[in-house]
């Protein structure tokens, strides 16, 4: 068992991987020589060579386009997005090849990739290098979205991701990179030769927090602010709030999304990315969909604001803060 | 492989070779303190990013040639299209170089962005190749109009690699507009070489493919890049269509100031190109040429660093932008409900928790 960051964690993973099984190769914009620019693929050239450990042209579109040409030979190719708003030039292949691979061959050959994300603000990174694209991706059918917030999921979501037959879209919360280190079992658990279904157990939402009187749904580096906001809210409101964090974005776990908000009666959605058509509208519609009956008050969401990511020197304007968090609760609770 | 295009020797065994056509001394000396403000202003936005006063830093040192003397070789009415790595070459058509240090300081708004149609340089593009599409646009355009206006804009080796890149030389070269396309081929893309990057042994030669012509020159030697460009600046103003340089050069320093180098290559091997980087190289030529005394030399430096020192000045008394900053510009008519929304609660929230 050791003690390891997001970072160590998903390089952990792919060592693993590409020991278990020939298929993976990994490929992207100075991922093998460097290491990639966040050193999630440091040490994979040495340990599995050029050939499978790829330093591509700068080319995203080509990246994943390529990668579905190779993963329709049978290769199981990670692709590494260097950060967020670069996926833009792969837009085209992702949302016309990849998500649409398995229902042009009849469920015969799907894209097999993972498309890894470093995704996110609070890093004072120039401009597009903090965006937060995920609702993009969910809302196209035959992808999947999967967002780990601890080290340990991000290792075990990866495995996962590389043995799931459809194309998964990983988004990595940056802001957590490095934040802090947790225990991640050594041994990976996840065979990805036979690992039909591990996926989708990892995209179910795992409590972070554990309370009655608010369900607060968050993913990503939010997760952390909310367990912190949830903290407050005991001490300064006697309120005990849960914190679900998704995981899975799509599909979402609309079962332990409406539990939680049926069970406590007022949910808040938290997420990074802008409000409108964003995930916490998804979120929020099924919950009164499914669970109007029980609830106390309307679902509320705390979120970046409908603008471009701003320059960074405004960027805690933009993020959802502890504060913030904290606000949008009170705001459900007296509802 | 074609020899790129050099105009100012080494002083010893490698001849200067004349001055290009349409360079007066007065030229020479004004394309000189060009070439120095870029060198003072990158300098010195590298010590304040070592210093913490602005964020990340894509240095140049060592392109400048690549930027002023295409620059040099338009008129001011045409249009320039700058990467990232180009971000200062606006304070060469009057922006304010404080704008551009807000800019590396995280500021939006007018603190960190300046106009475009002011200087006729369009924003910094972070995003690769992007903006290529964009200066055939306005070439294009100009072309619709009935007028003359040039377009030029830079890409890096890495760049070619890109859809964008392709899509508009042969846009350019279909419709022929006055575009030229300024690859400066620094032969790192981050950590990737150029030999990763592409199979051709040269950018230039891409240019065959969109039937138009290409010129390889010295990237380190500005009037080598300043006179390539003359030529296709020209022959895009009286209808010849676009053209592609090749500025090849080395990447001197590290991709950005977050970079490390001695991750993925042999620093030696800069320090082999360094003795031609461009500004010491011009000033040698133009003393060889009795054009440039010490005094004069000494003159310029001293206006440059005036000149960025006030610039840095000029940062320091910026009040940084509010949060309005964030909804605003956003659109340019009125800003729609959920920003109006946005704006009151987090102006609400700062005032609960006293900014
Ligand atoms: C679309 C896109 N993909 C990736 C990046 C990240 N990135 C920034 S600079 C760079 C390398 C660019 O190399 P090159 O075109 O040779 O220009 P240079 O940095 O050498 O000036 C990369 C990959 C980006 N800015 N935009
Ligand atoms: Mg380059």
């Amino acid at each position: 068992m050791a003690q390891l960051n997001m970072v160590e964690a998903l390089n952990l993973g792919l060592h693993q991987a590409m020991r278990a099984d020939e298929r993976v190769v990994v490929m992207g914009e100075d991922i093998a020589s460097t290491g990639g620019v966040f050193r999630v693929t440091a040490g994979l050239k040495d340990a599995f060579g050029e050939a499978r450990v790829i330093d591509t042209p700068l080319a995203e579109s080509g990246i994943v386009g390529t990668a579905i040409g190779m993963s329709i030979y049978g290769l199981r190719p990670v692709a590494e997005v260097q950060f967020d708003a670069f996926v833009y030039p792969a837009f085209d292949q992702i949302v016309v090849h990849a998500a649409r691979y398995a229902w042009r061959s009849a469920g015969t050959t799907p894209a097999s990739i993972v498309i890894r994300i470093p995704f996110g603000g609070g890093v004072r990174a120039p401009e597009l290098h903090s965006d937060s694209p995920e609702a993009l991706f969910c809302h196209v059918p035959g992808l999947k979205v999967v967002c780990p917030t601890t080290p340990a999921d991000a290792r075990d979501v990866l495995l996962a991701a590389i043995a799931d037959p459809d194309p998964v879209i990983v988004m990595e919360p940056k802001r957590v990179y490095r934040a802090g280190r947790s225990e991640v079992p050594d041994e990976a658990p996840i065979d990805i030769a036979d690992a039909d279904g591990a996926l989708a157990e990892l995209m179910r939402a795992r409590v972070a927090r554990d309370g009655d009187d608010l369900a607060i749904v968050t993913y990503g580096a939010t997760t952390p602010l909310c367990v912190a906001a949830a903290e407050r809210l005991e001490a300064e409101h006697g309120v005990s709030a849960e914190v679900l964090d998704l995981r899975g974005l799509f599909p979402l776990d609309v079962e332990a999304i409406t539990e939680a908000a049926s069970r406590c009666g007022r949910a808040l959605v938290v997420h990074e990315a802008p409000r409108h058509a964003g995930l916490g509208a998804e979120v929020s519609s099924l919950i009164h969909e499914r669970a109007i009956l029980d609830l106390e008050a309307p679902v509320l969401r705390v979120t970046g604001f409908d603008v471009p990511f701003p320059q960074f020197a405004n960027e805690d304007d933009y993020l959802p803060s502890v504060e913030r968090i904290v606000a949008g609760a009170v705001e459900v609770l007296e509802f | 492989m074609d020899e790129p295009l050099r105009i100012i020797g080494n002083g010893t065994d490698v001849p200067d070779r004349d001055v290009p056509d349409g360079l007066t001394d007065k030229d020479l000396i004004e394309l000189y303190r060009w070439l120095v403000l870029l060198r003072t202003f990158d300098e010195r936005a590298v010590a304040l990013q070592r210093q913490g006063r602005i964020g990340t830093y894509p240095l140049y040192w060592g392109e400048e040639g690549t930027q002023a003397g295409p620059l040099y070789a338009c008129s001011d009415t045409d249009w320039v299209f700058p990467s990232y790595r180009q971000c200062a070459v606006a304070t060469l058509r009057g922006a304010p170089p404080s704008v551009i240090l807000g800019w590396c300081r995280g500021y939006g708004g007018p603190a960190g962005f300046y106009n475009p149609r002011t200087y006729r340089v369009a924003p910094i593009c972070v995003p690769i190749a992007t903006h290529l599409p964009h200066a055939v646009g306005l070439a294009w355009a100009a072309k619709i109009r009935g007028e003359d206006t040039v377009s030029l804009a830079w890409i890096g080796d890495g760049g070619t690699s890109e859809g964008d890149f392709h899509e508009a030389l042969n846009f350019a070269s279909v419709f022929k507009t006055a575009t030229v396309f300024v690859c400066v081929n620094n032969q790192w893309a981050i950590s990737t070489p150029v030999t990763r990057q592409m199979a051709t042994a040269t950018v230039a030669e891409k240019a065959a493919a969109y039937a138009m012509p290409a010129e390889r020159v010295d990237g380190f030697d500005p009037l080598a890049c300043y006179d390539a460009a003359r030529r296709a600046v020209q022959r895009a103003r009286e209808g010849g269509g676009p053209s592609l340089i090749e500025a090849f050069c080395y990447r001197l320093g590290p991709h950005g100031t977050a970079d490390d180098p001695r991750l993925y290559r042999d620093d030696r091997e800069a320090e082999r190109w360094r003795p031609l980087e461009p500004v010491g190289r011009m000033a040698s030529f133009l003393a060889r040429l009795g054009v440039l005394d010490d005094a004069t030399r000494d003159g310029i430096a001293g206006e440059a660093k005036d000149r960025v020192a006030a610039a840095v000045r000029e940062l320091e008394a910026i009040e940084p932008p509010g949060p309005e900053v964030l909804f605003d510009h956003v659109y340019a008519g009125e800003r729609p409900w959920s920003l109006e929304e946005g704006l009151r609660e987090l102006r609400a929230l700062r005032r609960r928790e006293g900014d």
